[in-house]
């Protein structure tokens, strides 16, 4: 990796892949205007559609393109591993504009579209960027697309609530966030990542320097949703039209999470102390295992007691933050290996379960009940909505079961003596727990009855598409683990064994 | 070849779906088809095999970053309980003839239980292993709560919600045990070397204060699914809830995958966890090792088992608690650490697949699916022994098998388990012979409340539907299973004693085996 000075052409260069999508979206929302009074909506929604999956078709092609480089500051710092990222993302990104296929709820498609792929281009900035500055510009890029995303369904009252409140919550842990990022700053004069990490190794961490770090704990745990800072997400998942909760259940998190852990395993690792049985030692991951026991005990409990879909798949989300959590908490290479194989199966799976609800949505589900029979009105999505809640639920041969196997067993492998079992046994109680809340949803979907009213649900072709694409890819990375994990080794530098 | 029993379960499953819920007598067809082929698989692979060698049938690097295999192989005891696997499968099949509600779904779950049982025994290597065993666990959940029954006698008004909580609870008991396994498996994948290959590990001496405690956490994590006393009470419920098919799988095959797994993994790779620890708990001589608590916790589900089973009202509930009853035989037996015993113990497990599986198929089939009733009390003036003859015969040689009479297989099993604990722990014979003694009683009053109490309403009003075929030819193979082991025990001790002095169990030979 090089570092090189920067240069404007340069630097157009190396934001290609950024660039091809915000031109689709630009030119989606103008296409949108021009076409707006002589085309039917479903004609303008596909097009828009089909501006976005080009671009970011091209995005994925460019983004391989790119070359791995660091510039000062470490403005952008371009690796394997972010390109790794930024490639699922983008495919992310694609199967949620598939989804969208069906949405019914807005005139201006175009907006929608362009904000979802804006917010594509904020991510793919914030998981390239090394700079605290840069990753809090992204991150407020990021969260201001999601508040727009979540109320854009102007006709129902809770999706402007929902917005509301997600912009309250994640206004003030901004604020927390850029707190930590300023005292991190008074510790190192330097924004970048890797100066921050020479600036606070060596020695023990002091107040300042802790304080810095639960700040930034707090900032970052508001936008992963971990507890104690998940109050917003019940809401806005709730409130959120089905595609944007989908997105900001898969998309954000796989950025959220990456960013996060390269903050803490990059920026502060001469700062880790640890929270094994044997050996306490202050620093940020002690204070990470709290949020992970939390956010396991609280998420997967409150989940039971849910009757309303989606808010059990928020407090879900919550509990498998807790999890996910723990491959920062070992920072081992195999443990980040481990975090992103789990977030990117985690978030297929969640984009999935939310294109279901999406392909519902126009008879009103939230409730569980409303789900019953499904599998005699529709088996194919029924068929899907199996898959991917066993998969969440960490059922094999699905790419869950793997996932939690190898995240368990990276953390588990970190340190001596086996010094984070206490946490993954917690972890493994909890997943037995979420089959309790998984098993009640499929229970509605295969075992009840449908009500005789019921109508056959029909869904339309690309939200089939895509959904069957999800849970084939669910099926199959579960089944060949290597295939992703493979490549995210390679991209972080493990070698084969 | 052997593998793909395997296979054919899941392709099975596919195929059943894609005949659809329209074409019963077409999914039926493919769903026996597929079971006869897996069982004429197992007894080529069961005939052809010879002492306990390890025969590997595939082996391929699956996940080599974390030194994973995909490694199926089999050897004597793999093979016996493969055996009973196809045996139980087609008796299964044979006695859900007559489903008819939502039938592809029905076989679809049925042929994954069964593809996913078929792994569990041939895995050699623990993730493999437990993949499996956890494929068979949603099956269950769905036969349970979709085609179930319900005690209708002891909770009438509750039937939907009863069978669904059935199902909930034992998926959710599976689920937890396989919990402690997978942590179990975590340890191990650590401490012993980043893999998880069965044979490697059982070479490979872990450091004592670790098998020390993850023996226990893995047999009890397996031992839930196998009914050990106190975590059984999944079991009664669960078969008594089951459609007949599911019930004969739950208590024929899949307690095994408990048992199996106590053996396999537990016993197999952390035998010096039942090393004697050194001090005594509450102060009482004969607890002392976790050899004991454990075979303390058998001798207990074998009495407790048999007397709850006595006194229960609910034919399926009377054989659902026998099970755990019989379950604690095959514990005991692993517990003995001798020779005799361990074999008695596998032996136990396939004479008691096939027994129990005959029971469910008389209580539920037979007679609760045309009766309508499962109370004892209720059934008795229906003078069942004459309105059902066949029926009648079947659950006499059954019951007659249960309690172990010589010339069945339960007899050969029981009594070798017997002979084992008289080795190993001589007071706990008189204890488990007392529970063979409630066996009896148990047995014996079912029998008479169910067949020969002779009622005063004549059961001529309404006739009984007659005796089908398929039920003649599930009943007549299971009748013919157990009677073929009886009388032939070598049959089944030539490939299990070799199995068991085999270098995979030389850990346990050289540790706590006298």
């Amino acid at each position: 990796m090089a570092v090189i000075r920067v240069d404007l052409v340069e630097l157009l260069r190396l934001t290609l892949p950024e660039i091809a999508i915000a031109l689709a979206a630009l030119l989606a929302i103008t296409l949108d205007i021009v076409l707006a009074k002589r085309t039917s909506l479903q004609a303008r929604l596909h097009v828009g559609l089909f501006l976005g999956c080009v671009g970011c078709g091209i995005a994925i092609y460019l983004a391989q393109m790119t070359p791995a480089v660091k510039l000062p500051d470490g403005m952008m710092a371009i690796t394997p591993l972010t390109t790794l990222v930024q490639t699922a993302l983008i495919g992310l990104t694609i199967l949620t504009l598939l989804l969208c296929d069906s949405i019914r709820f807005t005139e201006h498609v175009g907006e929608y579209l362009g904000l979802l792929l804006f917010a594509t281009v904020a991510m793919l900035f914030l998981v390239a960027s090394q700079n605290l500055l840069l990753i809090f510009v992204s991150l407020e890029f990021l969260s201001l697309s999601l508040y727009m995303l979540t109320g854009f369904d102007k006709q129902r009252r809770q999706s402007s609530e929902a917005a509301l409140k997600y912009f309250l919550f994640g206004g003030m842990s901004a604020g927390f966030l850029l707190f930590g990022i300023s005292l991190l700053y008074g510790r190192s004069n330097s924004l970048d990542l890797r100066e921050l990490a020479v600036a606070v190794s060596g020695h023990k961490p002091d107040a300042i320097l802790l304080l810095a770090i639960v700040m930034v704990a707090i900032g970052f745990g508001f936008k992963v949703a971990a507890a104690p800072f998940h109050f917003w997400a019940p809401d806005a998942y709730q409130g959120a039209p089905a595609t944007s909760a989908g997105f900001i259940a898969s998309s954000s998190k796989v950025a959220s999470f990456f960013t996060f852990a390269q903050v803490v395993t990059i920026g502060l690792a001469g700062a880790a102390g640890a929270s094994g049985w044997h050996g306490f030692q202050p620093g940020w991951v002690p204070v990470l295992t709290i949020l992970a026991a939390l956010s396991m005990v609280v998420g997967n409990l409150t989940a039971i007691a849910q009757s309303s879909l989606r808010r059990l798949l928020a407090y879900s989300a919550v509990g498998h933050a807790g999890y996910i959590l723990l491959g920062m908490i070992a920072h081992t290479p195999q443990s980040l290996s481990a975090l992103i194989y789990y977030v990117i199966t985690y978030a297929l799976a969640a984009l999935g379960v939310f294109g279901v609800l999406n392909s519902l949505d126009s008879k009103g589900v939230d409730r569980l009940a409303s789900l019953a029979g499904l599998s005699r009105r529709n088996p194919g999505l029924a068929a899907c909505m199996l898959i991917l809640l066993l998969s969440l639920a960490g059922i094999p041969p699905l790419s869950g079961f793997f996932a939690k196997f190898y995240l368990f067993a990276a953390a588990l492998d970190s340190g001596a003596r086996l010094g984070l079992f206490w946490l993954v046994l917690l972890a493994i109680l909890m997943s037995a727990v979420s089959l309790y809340y998984y098993l009640r949803v499929l229970k509605q979907v295969y075992v009840a009855d449908a009500p005789e009213d019921a109508a056959v649900v029909r869904v339309s072709l690309l939200s089939s598409v895509a959904m069957w694409v999800i849970a084939g890819l669910v099926v199959l990375i579960g089944c060949m683990p290597n295939l992703l994990l493979g490549w995210i080794d390679r991209s972080i530098g493990i070698l084969a064994r | 070849m052997l593998a793909w029993t395997i296979y054919l379960s899941f392709l099975g499953a596919l195929a059943v779906l894609i005949a659809g819920n329209k074409r019963p007598q077409a999914v039926r067809t493919i769903a026996l088809l597929t079971a006869l082929v897996g069982l004429a698989i197992s007894i080529s692979a069961f005939a052809q095999h010879r002492g306990g060698d390890l025969l590997t049938l595939t082996r391929l690097r699956w996940i080599p970053q974390l030194g994973i295999e995909y490694h199926l192989a089999a050897d004597g005891i793999s093979l016996v309980l493969v055996l009973l696997t196809g045996i139980a499968a087609t008796a299964g099949i044979l006695f859900s003839w007559n489903i008819a509600y939502r039938t592809a779904e029905f076989f679809a779950f049925y042929l994954a239980l069964i593809g996913g049982v078929y792994g569990v025994f041939l895995s050699f290597d623990l993730l493999l292993l437990f993949v499996f065993y956890e494929i068979a666990i949603i099956p269950k959940y769905f036969l349970i709560a979709i085609w179930g029954s319900s005690s209708r006698s002891a909770h009438p008004g509750h039937a939907g919600s009863l069978r669904e909580y059935a199902a909930m609870k034992l998926a959710l008991y599976s689920f937890a045990g396989s919990g402690l396994v997978l942590a179990g498996i975590l340890a191990v994948w650590v401490v012993g070397g980043h893999t998880t290959s069965m044979e490697v590990l059982s070479h490979a001496s872990l450091p004592v204060h670790f098998q020390m405690w993850a023996f226990p956490l893995v047999f009890v994590g397996f031992g839930v699914l196998a009914g050990m006393w106190p975590f059984h009470t999944w079991a009664p419920g669960g078969h008594a809830a089951a459609p007949t098919g599911a019930s004969m799988l739950l208590a024929g095959v899949v307690m095994k995958l408990g048992a199996y797994g106590c053996l396999r993994v537990a016993m197999m790779l952390f035998p010096r966890g039942l090393d004697p620890w050194g001090f005594h708990l509450l102060g009482l001589g004969m607890i002392s090792s976790w050899r004991d608590v454990f075979a303390l916790l058998a001798l207990i589900g074998i009495v407790y088992g048999a007397s709850v089973a006595l006194v229960q009202r609910d034919f399926k509930l009377v054989v659902g608690y026998s099970s755990v009853s019989h379950m604690g035989f095959v514990l005991l037996g692993l517990m003995t650490l001798n020779q005799i015993g361990l074999d008695g113990a596998v032996f136990q497990m396939f004479s008691h697949g096939v027994i129990a599986g005959l029971l469910f198929a008389v209580v539920g089939r037979m007679v609760y699916e045309r009766t309508h009733t499962r109370d004892l009390n209720e059934l008795g003036p229906l003078r069942l022994g004459r309105a059902m003859p066949f029926a009648m015969v079947v659950f006499v040689l059954a019951a007659m098998a249960s309690i172990g009479l010589p010339g069945f297989s339960g007899f050969i099993a029981e009594f070798q388990i017997l002979i084992g604990v008289w080795r190993s722990f001589p007071w706990m014979v008189s204890v488990a012979g007392f529970g063979i003694l409630v066996g009896v009683a148990f047995a014996w009053r079912a029998l008479t409340k169910a067949f020969f109490s002779g009622g005063t309403s004549s059961s001529s009003e309404h006739p009984l539907p007659p005796t089908t075929l398929p039920e003649y030819l599930g009943a007549l193979l299971l009748l013919g299973t157990t009677i073929a082991a009886g009388l032939c025990p070598r049959l089944m001790t030539n490939l299990i004693l070799p199995s068991l002095n085999s270098p995979l169990f030389e850990g346990l030979r050289t540790g706590a085996w006298r």
